[in-house]
């Protein structure tokens, strides 16, 4: 059988981004898959070096928009190491609030678009209509929807007033009925098992040896998920990592739904314990040495490497994101499948592009 | 008449194309919200295509970049006239955050002629469905003849 080589992006109906991907099918079952990055490359690190870096916290939000929050807060929480900065407690408890609702909307988003791949239009609108609700949080709570911009070095711009409390417990109580009604057309359907159970297996040990991160390593069965360092306020709310052990599509979509419910129960534990306190420390000088910091991200462990001499600048800012240590893993499960499944293993790895590529 | 016809069904149900120069993210879920239940602008007739040919609207969010730049080309070149081109977002207006980065040539109108600026980092839903609806105004408003083009 002879060969064909079938381009896959950079512009696709089933990306919102453009991957491009060289696939080489006999028949219809691909044989190997060669990924083109670059499409998103802007040159985002280097911008560290022209801006001051207190407005570096402003061009990290950008290199993702869907997380944007949480590349601030580790960036932010790299430089109060640094600096020695303590950050008050009642900064760090909505630090975790914020943090868990973009990582509820980026599930939710990621869902939708899962349910796209395989063709489920109506499970897609349905998630994306629980999503706005949880857009309107972030909207009333922060001013904006997506790029909320709510962290600065040594803490946060806004307080949450206590009325607004009691209201987002009551939204987040529709949003968990909604989850649930959902729930079991996305876990147990018949029509979305057939295209995800048994795709795309990647074992527990290989899983460790790609060296693969977030969901995608914990639906393979390792227990791993950063937010037990305990970073921000985490370290007072009571965790578990959620773990799955099958390894395909499905377990995938599974550990996200889990961790959907998961961030809803974090947020609630973290309103019940906020602290009364400042919101903000003042910020004198400029900061001087090295350090790495490390957050989970929707998709993941998200790393920051910050080194600073002294002057107003960075010296270095390195983003390692979570979509860069996930490729290999799309890579290793492409050669065997068929072409048709192609969009579910894809999105399974929950690709960003614009992280990956900065 | 027939011409009249195809005028009216292009301005009452339009199809969009999107693409994603190096955008971060931000304006795409956004155009992908337009679509879903809370602001379904397909009540107006509008389907978002993933095939260049059958578009009449190209959405372009983020800055152009040196590899992005043939894509974008390759896009609107394959789209039929008339075309419209609405650039969202700040970064596909000027370049935004990103103006000074060494891999960004600029805003969309730097490689494509852009008809309507939709503001904002990222647009808001709501701004996005209303640069369209200006869009569509300039399909009934361009005189036979004038033909979108490409710098």
């Amino acid at each position: 059988m002879l060969k064909t080589v079938i381009p896959f992006g950079p512009q696709h109906p089933v990306l919102p981004e453009p991957l491009h991907l060289q696939l080489t099918v006999e028949d219809e079952v691909i044989t190997e898959a060669i990924p083109a990055l670059g499409f998103v490359h802007r040159g985002l690190e280097m911008l560290a070096h022209i801006r001051d870096f207190h407005q570096v916290t402003q061009v990290v939000e950008r290199v993702c928009g869907i997380c944007s929050m949480i590349h601030a807060m580790c960036y932010c929480q790299g430089i109060e190491a640094i600096m020695g900065i303590e950050v008050p407690p009642r900064a760090t408890f909505l630090r975790t609030i914020w943090s868990e609702l973009h990582r509820m909307h980026s599930h939710l988003l990621w869902l939708g678009l899962f349910a796209d791949s395989f063709g489920f239009e109506s499970l897609f609108m349905q998630l994306w209509k629980i999503r706005e609700k949880v857009l309107d949080l972030n909207e009333a709570t922060t001013g904006n929807r997506i790029i909320v911009s709510v962290n600065l070095i040594g803490g946060v711009r806004r307080d949450l007033a206590p009325e607004q409390i009691s209201w987002i417990l009551a939204e987040l109580a529709e949003v968990e009925q909604d989850i649930n009604r959902l729930g079991s057309t996305l876990l147990t359907d018949y029509t979305v098992k057939k295209r995800t159970v048994g795709k795309g297996v990647i074992t527990k040990d290989k899983a460790f040896e790609l060296g693969l991160a977030g969901p995608t390593l914990r639906a393979s069965g390792v227990c791993q998920d950063m937010r037990m360092l305990g970073y921000a306020a985490f370290d007072e709310l009571d965790f578990e990592p959620v773990v799955e052990t099958e390894g395909d599509c499905h377990a995938r979509s599974k550990v996200r739904f889990r961790e959907v419910r998961q961030s809803i129960d974090l947020i609630r534990q973290a309103l019940s314990r906020i602290a009364q306190s400042e919101i903000r420390t003042k910020v004198k000088g400029r900061p001087q040495g090295e350090t790495v910091c490390r957050v989970e991200q929707p998709r993941g462990e998200l790393f920051y490497y910050i080194k600073a001499d002294g002057t107003k600048n960075l010296e270095r800012l390195r983003i390692r994101t979570p979509t860069f240590a996930n490729i290999p893993a799309l890579l290793s499960i492409l050669p065997g499948m068929w072409l048709s499944d192609v969009p579910v293993a894809v999105l399974s790895i929950d690709p960003c592009i614009s992280c990956t590529e900065r | 008449m027939f011409k009249k016809l195809i005028q009216k069904a292009r301005v009452k149900s339009p199809w969009l194309l999107h693409y994603d120069c190096s955008s971060c993210n931000g304006c795409d879920i956004e155009v992908l919200a337009c679509l879903t239940p809370v602001y379904d602008i397909e009540r107006f007739g509008i389907i978002n295509v993933g095939n260049p040919m059958h578009a009449d609207i190209l959405l372009v969010t983020g800055t152009v970049n040196y590899r992005s730049r043939k894509v974008l080309l390759n896009l609107f070149n394959q789209m039929p006239d008339p075309k419209l081109v609405v650039a969202i977002g700040t970064c596909a207006l000027s370049g935004g955050i990103f103006r000074e980065a060494y891999n960004v040539i600029g805003g969309v109108d730097k490689v494509i002629a852009v008809d309507v600026y939709v503001t904002g980092c990222p647009a808001k839903p709501e701004a996005i469905i209303d640069g369209v609806t200006l869009g569509l105004n300039r399909f009934t408003q361009r005189k036979e003849g004038k033909k979108a083009h490409a710098r």
